[in-house]
């Protein structure tokens, strides 16, 4: 279990931070379970939900029957997630966090646990996952390790489309954006296209004018970059081109009169 | 409540929400459920958790529906729903109701059943919505996410359902007055911008350009069957109206022949100095026949006129890509 990687889709960060913010007073962290499916040699974690909790200096109170119940409601809808561990916010592992991982090794064969950094501690929010093994002599002082695994992100094609729509938004100000729609959006990537173009042009600009050493292997990337437009012979692609405009014009028009006709319905049935 | 009761007079006075926050975690959250649970069923659905803001509505939060599977007869929804919105309460979530979400595919989306769940939502809670998904969209390249409303007038047929050519008539409804649409913006918290910047560090997978792929014909295909199938259905529709208002003129004349004949024979009985036969109930002999509910023509044209939209802005995107295909032939 000591190579256990641990995959985890992007989109439960959101709620952790989320229930961060919305933490009881005086409460420092939040806890809370995470659910996912366990693979051979991976875990990948899918979904997660926070569990009110009380931390004092000498005492920790999770409240397990709720841990339980929100389990329960979130296998109706999802039936093949199960408890995988637990996470917690903030960057140190305290010996509270210890109590609560024993909790966890009741619900789950070896839990793993997770620490995301919301307070920005270190300058950065760490995503870190840890999980137990014993350690101590035997027989005397038994203690408890938490060993780090190695996290990777894993997406949804779906999903990287939203991520990738909430990374422009962390751009824009105001931190809002709307949504656009039509060709807007072709001229948007078409936008981005060109400025990864202009990127590699500056690049082979620098190499020319003897600035960078030129590196072999992206000239070879660059040489398949240039043999990926196909060469077709001018009049065959207009032709190609010329029946796919007309495709595509003929379905506007039948959908502009299939909108005009029922207007037109509309109106003689009110007349 | 009361704004709703001036609805069919002052549509300005309804406009409380003209726009809406999304918050980012509840589009993921949209996004994973149908990716999980909804490959092959029809459609996934789940409830907007949230609060009004000024004069916004702001979704915070979200969770989803289980599926109706057979083995489930007792499954009581609205317990799980309120067993949800407890939890939640606890972890000091928004626990308001402010609308629901669903899938869709293609844009198939108008349809009674989600009128009626609509409207009992809107009737309820002033402000709710509906947020469609559409994954089939947002795989080709850009997030498809729309909201939705019943316009006032709709609200008030859908309370006195009176579905009858007449009612409409009066209220003066075509199928563009049925939905409006809510502009949607979607907020990044502080802190979620903050991962938002790790995740760029440490995601290894380069950002996907489905937008400029060309070969979506597919999905144009698609598309067309559907808005044929409608228009077939619409066409359905068309000819029981044409048929009941051919009988209802029909029975107009016969009413009338009746009443000629009727007063005829008066008269000649008059003159020969009989009684006059009794004036018989015509409406007891002449059943009216029944008028069509108009409310699924109304529904099915919404429903043609949502496929165009689609349709239009598809060829209008896939034209812009045609003509980048040909301005890089052109340099080639």
């Amino acid at each position: 279990f000591s190579s256990l990687f641990h995959h985890c889709l992007s989109l439960y960060h959101p709620s952790i931070s989320d229930s961060y913010e919305r933490r009881n007073e005086g409460a420092s962290r939040v806890i809370g379970t995470i659910l996912g499916t366990i693979d051979k040699h991976s875990i990948e974690v899918t979904n997660c939900f926070s569990v009110p909790h009380n931390e004092s200096e000498d005492e920790v109170a999770v409240d397990m029957e709720f841990a339980k119940n929100m389990y329960e409601l979130h296998k109706r809808v999802s039936p093949t997630e199960v408890i995988v561990g637990w996470y917690a916010t903030g960057f140190d592992i305290t010996e509270h966090s210890v109590l609560i991982h024993e909790y966890y090794s009741r619900e789950a064969t070896n839990p793993i646990h997770l620490t995301v950094d919301t307070a920005l501690q270190s300058g950065k929010m760490n995503i870190r996952a840890y999980v137990s093994a014993q350690m101590g002599v035997p027989g005397k002082t038994v203690g408890v390790m938490f060993t780090p695994l190695s996290v990777k992100y894993v997406y949804y094609d779906t999903e990287r489309i939203g991520v990738d729509l909430l990374q422009r938004i962390r751009l824009a100000t105001n931190r809002t954006k709307g949504l656009t729609s039509d060709l807007s959006q072709v001229g948007g990537a078409a936008a981005r296209v060109q400025d990864m173009l202009a990127t590699v042009l500056a690049y082979i600009e620098d190499v020319l004018s003897g600035k960078v050493t030129a590196d072999n292997s992206v000239g070879r990337f660059l040489m398949d970059l240039v043999n990926k437009v196909p060469t077709i012979s001018a009049e065959d692609f207009e032709n190609m081109l010329n029946s796919n405009i007309n495709d595509l014009l003929m379905v506007t028009y039948l959908s502009n009169l299939t909108q005009a006709q029922i207007a037109l319905n509309e109106k003689l049935l009110l007349l | 409540m009361s704004t709703n009761q001036h609805g069919a007079s002052g549509p300005a006075q309804y406009q409380k929400s003209n726009c809406f926050l999304v918050l980012s975690q509840v589009v993921l959250k949209i996004i994973k459920h149908y990716q999980e649970e909804g490959q092959g069923s029809e459609v996934v659905q789940g409830v907007l958790l949230g609060l009004v803001v000024d004069d916004r509505l702001e979704i915070t939060n979200c969770f989803p529906f289980p599926q109706h599977t057979e083995d489930d007869a007792d499954f009581d929804e609205v317990q799980y729903q309120m067993e949800m919105m407890r939890s939640l309460r606890h972890v000091n979530i928004d626990h308001l109701h402010v609308g629901w979400y669903q899938s869709t595919l293609y844009g198939s989306f108008v349809s009674r059943a989600l009128l009626d769940s609509q409207f009992s939502y809107q009737h309820a809670i002033e402000e709710s919505v509906v947020l469609i998904y559409d994954p089939i969209k947002t795989s080709q390249g850009s997030l498809s996410l729309k909201a939705y409303r019943l316009t006032p007038k709709l609200m008030e047929i859908c309370k006195e359902k009176d579905f009858t050519p007449e009612g409409l008539k009066k209220a003066n409804i075509g199928f563009e007055h049925m939905f409006e649409e809510v502009p949607i913006v979607i907020k990044n918290s502080h802190l979620i911008n903050v991962l938002m910047w790790e995740l760029e560090d440490k995601s290894t997978v380069s950002d996907k350009h489905e937008l400029l792929n060309l070969s979506s014909s597919n999905h144009l295909e698609k598309s067309l069957q559907l808005l044929m199938d409608r228009v077939d259905d619409m066409s359905q529709e068309i000819v029981k109206y044409n048929t009941y208002s051919r009988n209802l003129s029909k029975q107009q004349q016969q009413k009338h022949q009746y009443l000629q004949r009727r007063q005829q024979e008066n008269a000649q009985r008059q003159t020969r100095g009989e009684a006059s036969l009794p004036e018989e109930d015509i409406t007891k002999m002449f059943k009216p026949p029944q008028p069509p509910p108009r409310m699924d023509t109304l529904l099915i044209a919404g429903q043609i006129n949502n496929y165009c939209q689609n349709v239009k802005e598809f060829t209008s995107q896939n034209l812009g890509k045609l003509f980048m295909a040909e301005a890089l032939q052109g340099h080639n």
